[in-house]
């Protein structure tokens, strides 16, 4: 029964063909230093997953922010639990795609033809900080206040244009509920769509390139 | 090779991998399933004694109206609900708690000495004294509230709404 009704969509859909390409192809003889990638798209997944959780009890505005934190940490059950791999998840994306980083860069891996892949690499590394920046200051205490209020600043300390980078990215001259409402569309909107996006591009120069095989002594 | 007596490799892994990926759902699908469904889970009990004071400050036979507030909590957020309450005394000693929302749209109404009467300024309902309709768009009396004395203290059954 399962047999013929995945037959049926295999044939429609091609999904051996999907399985060969994607998870049967060929890699060189690697290491756990190759792991990293998909540690990273395992958090990414994982931080999608919980942020949309969080979502159904977090409102993005001053008057609610911080009291619907608390509302999930005391008051919903195992909400401590998915804000705590959320939060943990978060620090720890970081971490893992700044090791990929460097594990493609020592390993030479970023060389030709998989320049642009290094490309996309760098601006998911961007990304990745960004939506740690825009996450930090939702929980609207007064850490998440003044980190980001001297996050700004230091984006406005840009010459000529810095003050007007600092009141795009605030909406204004203060911290305010509009900063909020724009943090808040931008983490769970704007960079994960983009992020999303970049990570198709960067998993499909992947799987047509292949992965580079460790550097050997001659390299 | 012959077939042996006992499941084989193929049937066990099989047998391994379904329990070990059922108690991996459960382990991550009761904690998320939890977290959606809590707040309807959550039983919100608003009764509560409302001290209204001295029975001595209350006059036998006139309604007096007591004012309070009650804060309501739904997960993160607070609502300050004002309710009134008429205080009547009886002659005998028992005492006659009504709320002042007009059961017909939810007014306020007022005491009126001239008429005795309570009024409802919006549609202009009429109800006696003890809360008992005389003329108007009600369809029943004013709502009494529970009451019970403590000390020579009044105290006034509020049943969260």
């Amino acid at each position: 029964m399962f047999q013929k009704t995945f037959n049926w969509l295999d044939e429609r859909l091609g999904l051996n063909t999907i399985y060969n390409t994607v998870l049967d192809r060929k890699v060189p003889k690697v290491n756990w230093w190759f792991t990293l990638g998909s540690a990273s798209l395992f958090l990414f997944l994982l931080q999608g997953i919980t942020g949309i959780m969080l979502s159904v009890y977090y409102v993005p505005s001053p008057d609610h922010a911080y009291d619907s934190i608390q509302y999930i940490m005391t008051g919903v059950s195992f909400g401590w639990l998915i804000r705590g791999i959320h939060h943990w998840g978060a620090s720890l994306m970081v971490l893992i795609v700044f090791i990929h980083m460097l594990r493609t860069y020592y390993f030479g891996a970023y060389k030709y033809p998989r320049e642009f892949t290094w490309v996309t690499g760098v601006l998911l590394l961007l990304l990745t900080l960004g939506m740690g920046f825009t996450g930090y200051l939702l929980p609207w205490n007064q850490r998440a206040y003044w980190a980001t209020t001297v996050g700004t600043s230091i984006a406005g300390t840009v010459p000529f244009i810095g003050n007007f980078i600092n009141m795009v990215l605030r909406g204004g001259s203060d911290l305010s509920a509009v900063t909020l409402a724009r943090f808040f569309s931008v983490h769970i909107w704007w960079f994960p769509a983009l992020i999303a996006g970049l990570i198709g591009v960067h998993l499909y120069m992947v799987i047509r390139l292949g992965i580079s095989s460790l550097p050997k002594e001659e390299d | 090779m012959a077939r042996s007596p006992h499941m084989s490799r193929q049937e066990f892994v099989s047998i391994v991998a379904a329990a070990a990926g059922t108690i991996m759902g459960a382990i991550i699908g009761i904690p998320a399933i939890g977290y959606l469904i809590t707040p309807a889970l959550q039983k919100i009990s608003a009764d509560a004694w409302i001290a209204a004071g001295s029975v001595a400050n209350y006059p036998v036979g006139i309604p007096t109206l007591f004012n309070f507030n009650r804060t309501k909590v739904n997960g993160w957020e607070k609502t300050v609900n004002s309710y009134g309450v008429f205080i009547i005394p009886h002659e005998d000693g028992s005492i006659l708690a009504l709320s002042n929302k007009c059961t017909h749209l939810s007014c306020r109404v007022n005491w009126d000495p001239e008429l005795s009467d309570y009024v409802c300024p919006c549609h202009n309902a009429h109800f006696g004294i003890d809360g008992q309709i005389i003329s108007g768009p009600q369809p029943r009396p004013l709502d009494p509230y529970e009451t019970k004395i403590e000390e020579g203290n009044l105290f006034i059954h509020f049943i969260g709404s």
